[in-house]
């Protein structure tokens, strides 16, 4: 029988068993699971049935840790629960996976295996997660594709009701997560024929039930513990067992045969590769190229882990076997040996029966997605065939300290790609809002589908969420494509981006007489000398042919705007051989019916125009024999000449800039993931298609455009006309109008290359010509008619000196826009509502201050290599960060806290002692100053200075001591900073509890009202009616008061702030918070892209959202009740806007109207109630008298 | 014997000629029984507009896209919409709503400019069961190139379009701004309209001296804008067989009275249902019904047209002569 294929990636496939197989499914989200769990709900939303005809409960829990709680008690209760997860999400299921097992009950966990943290965060695949499972009772069963994604995903659900063994079923993080493959896909049918129904009658029947009451978890003692223990002991013995049988019956309704060790290669192989995971296809095509070369090689997939097998695993391996190379895709420094390599070895010792044990040798590889290729595999081989072996090694990396990693031979790769005859390979370039990687899936569904071939595409993203750059590697082969490692030659190469080129190695995969495609504003006669030479040059070396195609022009006439998808997709299918090109044009036409059908008209037939243009507007360009033009390729490294940068940015920044990291030497990497900061101005990357322009004369000075930016882009300084001495042609200076800075001089500044021409600066300023209306202080302007006036304007900016910052009112917006920003040039996404309040407080405070982040979005625009934008004065200071967890922020910033108060209070006491020593008045001076702003701050680094120099000379134990102590003598504010995600949900309780102390920390929450790093899903602070992912339906509950709770403790300084609705309460609450000694938790309003606005508008956005009353501005200052005046003060005025006025403009509420507009109605009125009725208690708040809490710091 | 209110629109029997117009209220349901209960002899459904689908549609769009595939760790920043009612949905539903809450026709409205996505709107609102289509043909030629002519043929080719797409009964809403509007409406007569409804009434932008903005603006009609109407279906009404609805300033019994006499089939109230709710239909029927009643008409059928240019006792005073008039009665009063 014909089976249905489908082209899915490897979240969708699993979650489609998992779900038709589920009744309840507890989430949460992480990268790369989430995906499995935004599926699971949106399938519930639509009420889709599970194979048992009933639609399964999807619920969003706080964590993973309580999804696993949630999803144990649903086990107790006779469910059939599921849930996803990833990295440090399984690490918070552990507990529950103890009990889950330990309970013998019946349950499958579907993770996307995710490096875990250590000495950084990576959200790319490895089995360090999966691994840290590996004691707590569950089988393990490993998927190498995206087809055993759905199948092992089965086979676990079948077999763990069989068993009551729990199976962690577990497929590598986006190499299989994330790739998009045809597979033949599983119907309900197939699934109702693997399951046991008396399994799962059994299961409901030991279930917690009043009627036949039991009690499961008791505290047990140690006279019958152990033996309790081992009383499961059968039930695991018999899990291989019955998972042959389940794979028996998998293979007789499917036709699909797996083994639980999988053999392949010769049947006398001397030298085998022991793998788990995606990389099993890859080792396939070594061993296919070896054996093709005579020699004896073969390789065993695990894809039973636990319970490890040894009769099966040792019956898998060839009777032949001399030598064999465990690969283990974890670490785990200072043990024997890695986890797969310790079982190997344990199963030979017990089970081998042949004459000579086999040597084993154990390797580490692809952590972190580092690339595994054939190649790698073929030297893991090598190795085995060396007369002295590594007994450890590492392979894919350059080991040049201790010396493990293996050599291989990158050519290798290409030759085995070439081998493959019919396999058409094609990489693209592009930029993520482009529409590049959509059409890319689009096109493997197209051929998956539609066509007998095999489709597969893998796609890259860079870090950056402004402006990032994909590249997506798409194979179509009439064979099942088993490469489950980026593309090393194309036969196809598309840039769809022309700037690229300036600054990417686009022709970097690009095979001999490969087709480069190339979106392009100039024309084949004109194009040739407009490429740098050294793209030239390459196109003529590999023969390359080449075409153009301004499909800018194109997709604009069309209606499209600035996504050329449909354009490009179109010129891609005509070039390439996937498919016959008419072909190709109705497919692709079909599959914009698709999309676009049910989404509107419109949309439909602007694409068909484009498609329809694209092919008339394509072009060949003829290839000269030689270079011509002067253009050459630039660094991504932008250094300003005769500066001097720190040698490791050199060595290392400035290589993973140029794409080169994967290069990169063990010596060259920090051992403690230790970096320097202020290095985002290394990078430069122009992404802006416009940029402001500043009107000197129509300027008023206020400085709200520098305030809100969300990438320092465009800054104001005052300075000494005497300054603008060798200043540029075309800089621009005004007298200082304030009475702030007398006699000075001002600018405001685009920085060109980091802008990236959100507009917001625009759309705030207030400064408009009296003559043309629509011309303001600033106006977005084509960035490349400004772009070398400005780049010089902004070099000569930067070295003008920064403000005396002890002469700056830095509590109003002009004082603080006058002050250096600290936190610059981020990834943020272009209109980012985090990044202003970041910036701000470094420009406010960026010298003493200690960031503890949450992982989320700021961790990520904040902390995520190449580059960091928190950054130094000119001194050297700046913000100390560090990111520990999207747990524990609070608490990890309280513990910073705790250390510097514990270090300054015992810097004081050696002062004490050393008072004796010092001139008279130095030491009550060090005591009392630096409390006093940036004036006392100056004095306390003077007098700071003076001690330090005294100290030297004084030879005892306490002066060294204090020299070393000595700068916590100057104040430190610890920051604690994340989301909302972090702070209502999976933090909460640290954070609570952090409140609750006495000690001296500032939480500044970015509330964006949703999970935004890991794309828009619902959080506690999610508003009601809007839609989110987790919240399709509209979220039907009214968002967490966090704000309120907190006052609840009343020594605690609550605020709540919007940038743009008050800029100056803003930054009075910055300084409220930072003065107050005790816990200080700030709300700061955040738009985000996942709310569906017109990011240029977010500060009208925010005006409106605290016009409403949903946002509204408030201080709750316990020094006020100490004083006798009421702690909580309103802000903002009495709603004068209905909230249906406000949220119809966002998208996350106006598309609930279409969906379900009378859903829509009722929540948006519900919402309205609860804006009137918070109103009516905040205005009797405002009026409460309290008692002076008597917590307040003692600090 | 009371008069005969009935009368005859684009091929359906009406019980009366007075119609309400397209607004926010023929919408809603219960605002449709009311006005049937009131006598209204058919309703036009608000205008489904062209630009405003469209303008929605690539929203939603931006709105899914919006940094969608550019990230690790999200492949977009909102869920996949279920059962998405795009503009065109919402409406279709409402026509269906509507057909089963009343037996007075239902006349579908479709404002819009452009041939594509517009008769695919007009053919679902047929299928929706749509009783006519009223076609609102308006947009502001703000290209200097394009000549009067120019906005006419792009009028009449639309026209054709729509009338071969659909098989229900077809009418055209224009402004009144055209140079020779009588020789446009027979050659929209020629393209396909099976009724004119004479005018449309165009919106006109505002300036917000506070925020410097233009803005939007749509004022209620006043009685004195039935002229407009009046005059030219005096005019058209012996050049065509076709049904002319008279739209603007139908406020009173008086209003909807010289349209009808002037040759309207129909009158078509809206900013005096607005201002005074469905009730005052009744009141402009019961008006119309007296003074028929006074000056013994026995239906609207007799009467109608019986004051056209063709019928009047004096033609001359639907051209020129009546300007000048007017403007001489003017003059002596102020000098």
């Amino acid at each position: 029988m014909q089976r249905t294929t489908v082209t899915v990636d490897g979240n969708e496939a699993a979650a489609n068993v998992a779900y038709g197989l589920s009744e309840v499914v507890a989430i949460y989200p992480i990268t790369p699971a989430s995906t499995m769990g935004e599926l699971a709900d949106a399938w519930s939303a639509a009420s889709r049935r599970n194979v048992f005809g009933s639609v399964p409960r999807v619920v969003e829990m706080q964590s993973e840790g309580g999804a696993a709680g949630a999803m144990h008690g649903a086990l107790q209760a006779g469910a059939l629960a599921t849930s996803f997860t990833a990295s440090q999400g399984l690490l918070l299921m552990l507990p529950n996976m103890f009990k889950i097992a330990g309970e013998l009950t019946p349950a499958v966990l579907h993770v996307a295996a995710r490096t875990i943290a250590t000495h950084a965060l990576s959200i790319f695949g490895d089995h360090s997660d999966v691994m840290s499972a590996r004691t707590t009772g569950w089988a393990m069963l490993s998927s190498a594709s995206v087809q055993e994604a759905q199948d092992m995903a089965a086979v676990a659900h079948a077999t763990t009701l069989e068993t009551r063994v729990p199976f962690l079923h577990f497929f590598d993080g986006f190499r299989t997560s994330h790739e998009i493959a045809k597979i033949e896909l599983l119907d309900p049918e197939d699934l109702v024929a693997l399951v046991d129904m008396r399994a799962i009658h059994e299961h409901r029947t030991r279930s917690l039930n009043p009627e036949h009451p039991v009690l499961r978890g008791s505290a047990q003692n140690p006279d019958v513990f152990f033996q309790a223990r081992e009383a499961a002991n059968s039930f695991h013995d018999a899990v291989p067992g019955v998972l042959d049988r389940v794979l028996e019956r998998f293979a007789k309704i499917t036709g699909r045969k797996y083994a639980t060790y999988e053999t392949y290669g010769s049947p006398d192989a001397e030298r085998v590769v022991i793998v788990m995971g995606s990389a099993y296809g890859v080792v396939q095509e070594a061993v296919d190229h070896l054996i093709a070369r005579g020699q004896k090689v073969a390789l065993v997939q695990v894809r039973l882990f636990r319970p490890f097998d040894v009769r099966a695993f040792v019956a898998a391996l060839p009777k032949t076997v001399r030598r064999i190379a465990v690969l283990d895709r974890t670490k785990e420094p200072g043990a024997a040996g890695e986890p797969l390599y310790q079982d190997v070895i344990t199963a030979l010792a017990e089970g081998w029966k042949g004459e000579r044990l086999p040597e084993v040798i154990g390797g580490r590889f692809g952590l972190s997605s580092k690339e595994f290729t054939p190649a790698m595999a073929i030297a893991v081989f090598d190795e085995l065939a060396r007369k002295e072996m590594l007994r450890h090694f590492t392979v894919g990396i350059v080991d040049d300290v201790t010396h493990l990693s293996l050599s291989f031979d990158r050519e290798l790769d290409a030759a085995i790609e070439r081998a493959r005859a019919g396999e058409v390979r094609c990489v693209f370039y592009g930029l993520g809002s482009d529409g590049t990687v959509g059409a890319n899936k689009n096109s493997v569904k197209i051929v998956g589908e539609e066509t007998p071939l095999f489709a597969q595409g893998y796609f890259v993203y860079d870090s950056r969420k402004a402006g990032a750059v994909t590249v997506s590697h798409l194979r179509f082969s009439p064979r099942p494509i088993r490469s489950s490692c980026l593309i090393q030659r194309a036969g196809f190469v598309a840039c769809h981006q022309f700037h690229f080129l300036e600054r990417m190695n686009v022709l970097g995969e690009a095979d001999l007489g490969a087709t480069f495609l190339l979106n392009s504003p100039y024309g084949p006669a004109d194009v040739w000398s407009k490429l740098p030479v050294e793209v030239q040059r390459r196109i003529i070396d590999l023969k390359l042919r080449l075409f153009v195609v301004d499909a800018d022009r194109i997709a604009r006439e069309a209606g499209l705007g600035g996504r050329i998808n449909t354009v490009m997709q179109t010129c891609f299918f005509a070039l390439s051989d996937v498919l016959p090109r008419e072909e190709a044009i109705a497919r692709i036409k079909g599959a914009i019916e698709k999309s676009y059908g049910s989404r509107g008209r419109s949309l439909l037939e602007k694409n068909f125009a484009a498609v329809d243009a694209a092919l008339g507007g394509m072009s060949e360009v003829e290839i000269p024999s030689k270079v011509a033009g002067d253009l050459h390729t630039i660094s991504a490294f932008a250094r300003s000449q005769g500066t001097d940068v720190e040698p490791f940015l050199e060595r290392v920044t400035a290589r993973i800039l140029a794409g080169e990291g994967d290069l990169l030497p063990v010596s060259a990497l920090p051992v403690d993931g230790t970096f320097p900061t202020g290095t985002s101005r290394y990078e430069k990357r122009g992404i802006a298609r416009e940029i402001p322009i500043w009107d000197a004369d129509l300027c008023i000075q206020c400085g709200l455009c520098p305030l809100v930016c969300p990438h320092a882009a465009i800054r104001m300084k005052p300075y000494r006309e005497m300054e603008l001495a060798g200043a540029p042609a075309g800089f621009q200076s005004r007298p200082w109008t304030g009475k702030e800075f007398p006699h000075q001089n001002m600018t405001i500044q685009v920085a060109p290359d980091d802008c990236t021409g959100c507009g917001i600066c625009v759309e705030v300023c207030p400064a408009r010509s009296k003559s043309v209306a629509k011309h303001k202080a600033i106006d977005m302007r084509p960035r490349l008619e400004h772009l070398e006036r400005e780049r010089a304007n902004f070099e000569f900016f930067l070295k003008l000196p920064e403000v005396d910052r002890a002469t700056v009112e830095t509590a109003t917006v002009k004082g603080s826009q006058a002050l250096e920003p600290l936190f610059e040039f981020s990834g943020a996404c272009a209109g980012c509502g985090e990044t202003p309040y970041l910036k701000l407080l470094t420009q406010i405070f960026g010298d003493r201050i200690v960031v503890a982040n949450a992982t989320g979005c700021s961790s990520i625009f904040g902390g995520n290599l190449p580059t960091t934008p928190w950054a130094k004065n000119a001194s050297g200071r700046g913000p100390a960060w560090a990111n520990s967890l999207f747990e524990d922020n609070a608490e990890f910033g309280f513990g910073i806290r705790l250390a510097l108060d514990h270090q300054e209070a015992r810097a004081r006491e050696l002062l004490g002692e050393l008072a004796a020593q010092m001139p008279e008045g130095l030491v009550c001076a060090l005591i009392d100053a630096g409390q006093h702003g940036e004036k006392g701050l100056a004095e306390q680094r003077t007098l700071l200075a003076d001690l330090r120099h005294r100290l030297v000379r004084i030879a005892t134990p306490a002066a060294h001591e204090l020299l070393h102590l000595s700068e916590h003598l100057l104040p430190r504010q610890v920051w604690i900073v994340g989301g909302d995600g972090w702070a209502y949900d999976i933090g909460f309780g640290g954070l609570d509890h952090v409140l609750s102390s006495d000690r001296d920390v500032n939480v500044l929450v970015l509330d964006t009202g949703v999970y935004s790093n890991t794309g828009g899903q619902a959080s506690k602070a999610t508003p009601r009616g809007a839609v989110a992912k987790f919240a399709a339906g509209g979220k039907q509950l009214r968002r967490k008061d966090l704000g309120l709770l907190a006052t609840s403790y009343g020594h605690v300084y609550v605020a709540q702030i919007a940038i743009g609705a008050n800029p100056k309460q803003t930054i009075e609450v910055l300084h409220e918070a930072a003065a107050y000694k005790g816990p200080s938790l700030i709300l700061a309003y955040s738009q985000c892209i996942a709310h569906g606005i017109e990011m240029s508008t977010s500060m009208s956005h925010q005006r409106d959202a605290t016009n409403s009353g949903f946002w509204p501005l408030f201080r709750f200052d316990p020094r006020r009740a100490r004083a006798g005046q009421h702690p909580f003060q309103l802000d903002s005025k009495k709603p004068r806007v209905a909230f249906k006025d406000f949220a119809l403009q966002e998208g996350r509420f106006a598309s609930l109207q279409h969906s379900d507009p009378k859903a829509s109605a009722e929540l948006l009125q519900l919402a309205q109630s609860d804006i009137e009725e918070q109103w009516r208690l905040y205005e009797q708040m405002a009026g409460l008298e309290r008692g002076p809490a008597t917590q307040e710091g003692t600090t | 014997m009371k008069p005969d209110l009935s009368t005859r629109y684009l091929g359906l029997d009406l019980c009366s000629p007075l119609v309400a117009s397209a607004s926010p209220i023929t919408g809603d349901v219960d605002v449709l029984r009311r006005l049937e209960a009131m006598g209204v002899g058919a309703v036009v459904m608000p205008s489904l507009f062209e630009e405003q689908i469209e303008h929605e549609e690539s929203q939603m769009l931006r709105m899914q896209e919006t940094g969608a595939n550019s990230f690790g760790e999200a492949h977009d920043f909102f869920p996949a919409l279920q059962n998405y009612n795009s503009g065109p949905d919402a409406y279709l539903k409402k026509i269906e709503a509507a057909r089963k809450a009343v037996s007075i026709p239902v006349i579908a409205s479709l404002n819009g400019s452009s041939a594509g996505g517009w008769v695919h709107h007009g053919k679902r609102m047929a299928d929706a069961g749509a009783s006519a289509l009223e076609l609102n043909i308006y947009w502001v030629p703000i290209d200097p190139a394009e000549t009067g002519a120019d906005v006419e043929q792009r009028y009449v080719d639309l026209v054709a379009w729509m009338s071969e797409a659909v098989r229900i009964p077809l009418c055209v809403k224009i402004a009144p701004a055209f140079s020779a509007p009588l020789s446009f409406a027979l050659r929209l007569e020629r393209a396909g309209a099976e009724g004119l409804v004479l005018f449309n009434r165009m919106l006109r932008p505002d300036l917000d001296l506070e925020k410097l903005e233009l803005v939007p603006k749509l004022e209620l009609s006043d009685s004195h804008e039935s002229r407009v109407p009046l005059q030219w279906i005096g005019l058209l009404r012996q050049h065509t067989r076709i049904s002319l609805a008279a739209s603007s300033g139908v406020h009173a019994a008086a209003d909807a009275l010289k349209l009808l006499l002037v040759g309207a089939d129909v009158v078509m109230a809206t900013s005096s249902l607005l201002r005074r709710g469905p009730g005052h239909v009744r009141t402009i029927l019961d008006g119309m019904t007296t003074w028929m009643e006074a000056k013994d008409y026995a239906s609207v059928n007799q009467m109608r047209g019986s004051m056209s240019h063709q019928n009047c006792p004096d033609p001359t005073a639907y051209e020129r002569a009546n300007y000048m008039r007017t403007l001489m009665s003017y003059t002596s009063d102020v000098f």
